[in-house]
């Protein structure tokens, strides 16, 4: 397999805030690659390198071997680039925008209009397409911003964020989607907060967090790596703390149990890291129903990819979410995307 | 919703449009043809919301009706010669319309900017961003020449006569000079400037005085001394003195002197010079900001 997008060691800060600290990762040709981490972690500013929006105060960016930064306009035309925020003409109907942008790829006229009204049929939209964009739905303007990234037929189509703001069924159509663009060929490069849609989608994936990548690999290599199954526990509905409390310290001294954690946010639930092998719940039954314990609820699940963020950074990617909206500066990144360097 | 299908060759990366590879077959071709599209760009959106054209329109042709009336009464003579406030007034206000509608050209660029709109063309493998800024000036370069001509219809109809075919060139001429100029200060400032707020705000305090500190409305006679010198330094004026002279004049020619300042008279030949060293004065200037956005 050919390296498609090659990643090592970028950094780049905007004024005193390093948005990238370090970042390295490989895309291999005909994969859907994702970068998961929460709001913040540099996704978005590691792809505006890659489509050469923003220059890398250091560390390589390549594109089938050519470098972003000294050849930037080959680099463009090997990728398609769907940003978070679809920013569509609002007087220009759907063929009079994908007419402007074949005509910024220079594709030949003739090949421009099939190239149009085969990707208007393939993402149904040709009902559409004679529509002024101002009227289209959120799930309307993402899939005319997916033709748009696809009519040149790129090597490589950077999707940032493709489902933010979407309703479940426009989700699940780009989700498809992405889907046939895989099976054609064409490489994917997907970034999202979603843990779902990461652990759906992707082949590999490189998590990011706080401008590093902390770890990388296929979903189940990385859910193997942290190890260990997981048990949701509750022992009531909901639990009084101290009884919680009690479970937990009861729960720890189990051989098999490597792990308890209280979820006080889901009724002081219990959230427990078992060895795989064991016969977790058969043995949990035994031991709570000795010590005169009820069982509300118990589940066993394998690692998510939520566990391998939580093993990495000691948090979940919910939680870094919340406490990444208190301290991000809205105002700040916006001029950020409105400023090339 | 989506056609289902195992495998579909068009969504198959191709190499056949990607002829970068090799230094582009033919790049001015290239830029031709998304300057050609991102010019139409600009054409279909005036064709849907004409209101820029309309008011573009209408507030020249009020500068006329209403300056025009306001000095109705004026002794005959005052403004020099046989000559009537209105024909005094249509050379400034051809040029200061010409001048505002330039002068907003940064605006749509800004909003692109601020939309997320230009980060589309600027993924995508130009063969030059300047395709980019030529689009604005063809755009507003037409429409300057669509209410030049509405004025000067206007102004004829209004007594102002009409110069002769050569003096219309000349006029379109000049015009093409202060318009080039400063669409490209204003396509300057809306790559400078953090937001469209400021970039109003700086057309907002360029607009007006510009028009006061220039021969539009008055002769440079009537002027307290300073302002004699600032409206001789003003380019307005270097584009408004011809025109008023090719209105009154039928011989003229490039050496004929078409204007007066405090200190020397200047020949026609000589005021398209200071416009043309006017526009390249601001080309020049604007090169490292768009370098900077655009390297």
């Amino acid at each position: 397999m050919a390296t498609a997008v090659l990643i090592a060691n970028l950094q780049k800060s905007y004024g005193s805030i390093a948005a990238i600290k370090d970042i390295s990762f490989v895309v291999e040709q005909g994969e859907i690659f994702g970068l998961l981490g929460p709001n913040g972690a540099g996704k978005t500013t590691t792809i505006r390198c890659l489509a050469t929006l923003a220059k890398p105060d250091g560390g390589q960016v390549e594109v089938c071997g050519i470098s972003a930064v000294d050849k930037p306009k080959a680099v463009r035309q090997r990728l398609g680039y769907v940003a978070q925020e679809v920013a569509l003409d609002k007087m220009l109907t759907g063929r009079e925008l994908l007419e402007l942008q074949a005509a910024l790829y220079h594709l030949p006229p003739v090949a421009a209009k099939e190239r149009i009204n085969s990707l208007l049929e393939l993402l149904g939209l040709t009902d559409y397409a004679e529509r002024k964009t101002g009227t289209y739905s959120g799930g309307l303007r993402k899939r005319l911003d997916l033709a748009a990234g696809l009519l040149h037929q790129p090597d490589i189509l950077i999707l940032d964020e493709p489902t933010v703001g979407l309703d479940i069924e426009s989700r699940f159509i780009v989700w498809e989607f992405l889907g046939q663009l895989k099976a054609a060929g064409t490489t994917v490069l997907i970034t999202s907060h979603y843990l779902e849609e990461i652990d759906a989608l992707a082949d590999r994936l490189a998590i990011i967090d706080q401008g590093v990548v902390i770890g990388s690999g296929s979903p189940a290599e990385l859910k193997e790596r942290v190890g260990g199954d997981r048990v949701t526990l509750q022992i009531k509905e909901f639990t009084p703390q101290e009884e919680a409390q009690q479970a937990k310290t009861m729960l720890e001294s189990l051989a098999f149990v490597k792990s308890a954690t209280i979820n006080s946010t889901r009724g002081n639930s219990l959230n427990l890291v078992v060895e795989r092998e064991s016969d977790a719940l058969r043995e949990l039954e035994q031991s709570l129903t000795a010590k005169g314990w009820p069982i509300f609820s118990m589940a066993q699940s394998r690692p998510s990819l939520d566990d391998v963020y939580l093993a990495a950074t000691g948090r979940t990617l919910m939680d870094a979410e919340m406490a990444a909206a208190g301290t991000r500066d809205l105002k700040a990144e916006k001029k950020q995307s409105m400023n090339r360097r | 919703m989506i056609t289902q299908s195992p495998i579909n060759k068009s969504l198959s990366p191709n190499s056949s449009f990607k002829k970068d590879v090799e230094p582009a077959a033919s790049p001015l071709a290239d830029f031709f043809q998304e300057t050609f599209a991102l010019t139409k760009r600009l054409f279909i959106q005036l064709q849907r919301r004409p209101s820029t054209l309309v008011a573009g329109v209408i507030q020249p042709f009020m500068w006329l009706l209403l300056f025009g009336a306001l000095f109705a009464n004026a002794p005959v003579g005052l403004f020099g010669e046989e000559l009537n406030y209105g024909q005094f007034l249509a050379p400034g206000v051809i040029v200061f319309t010409a001048f505002s509608g330039a002068l907003n050209a940064g605006l749509p660029v800004m909003f692109d900017r601020e939309f997320g709109f230009l980060n589309r063309l600027l993924v995508a493998p130009l063969a030059s961003r300047y395709s980019i800024v030529a689009a604005s000036t063809i755009y507003i370069m037409a429409l300057s020449f669509i209410q030049t001509a509405v004025i000067v219809a206007a102004s004829a109809f209004l007594g102002a006569g009409l110069p002769n075919i050569a003096g219309l060139v000349a006029i379109s001429l000049i015009v093409f000079l202060i318009v080039l100029g400063v669409t490209a200060l204003s396509l300057g400032l809306a790559f400078a400037l953090p937001g469209h707020i400021e970039l109003i705000a700086v057309i907002f305090v360029t607009n007006l005085p510009l028009l006061f500190a220039s021969t539009a409305l008055a002769p440079l006679s009537f002027m307290a001394k300073w302002l004699q010198t600032v409206a001789s330094l003003n380019p307005l004026t270097y584009a408004i003195e011809p025109i008023r002279y090719l209105y009154l004049h039928r011989d003229w020619g490039i050496s004929t002197p078409v204007m007066d300042t405090p200190w020397i008279s200047i020949s026609f030949g000589i005021v398209l010079l200071i416009l043309l060293a006017f526009d390249a004065l601001v080309l020049l200037a604007i090169q490292p900001l768009l370098r900077r956005r655009f390297a």
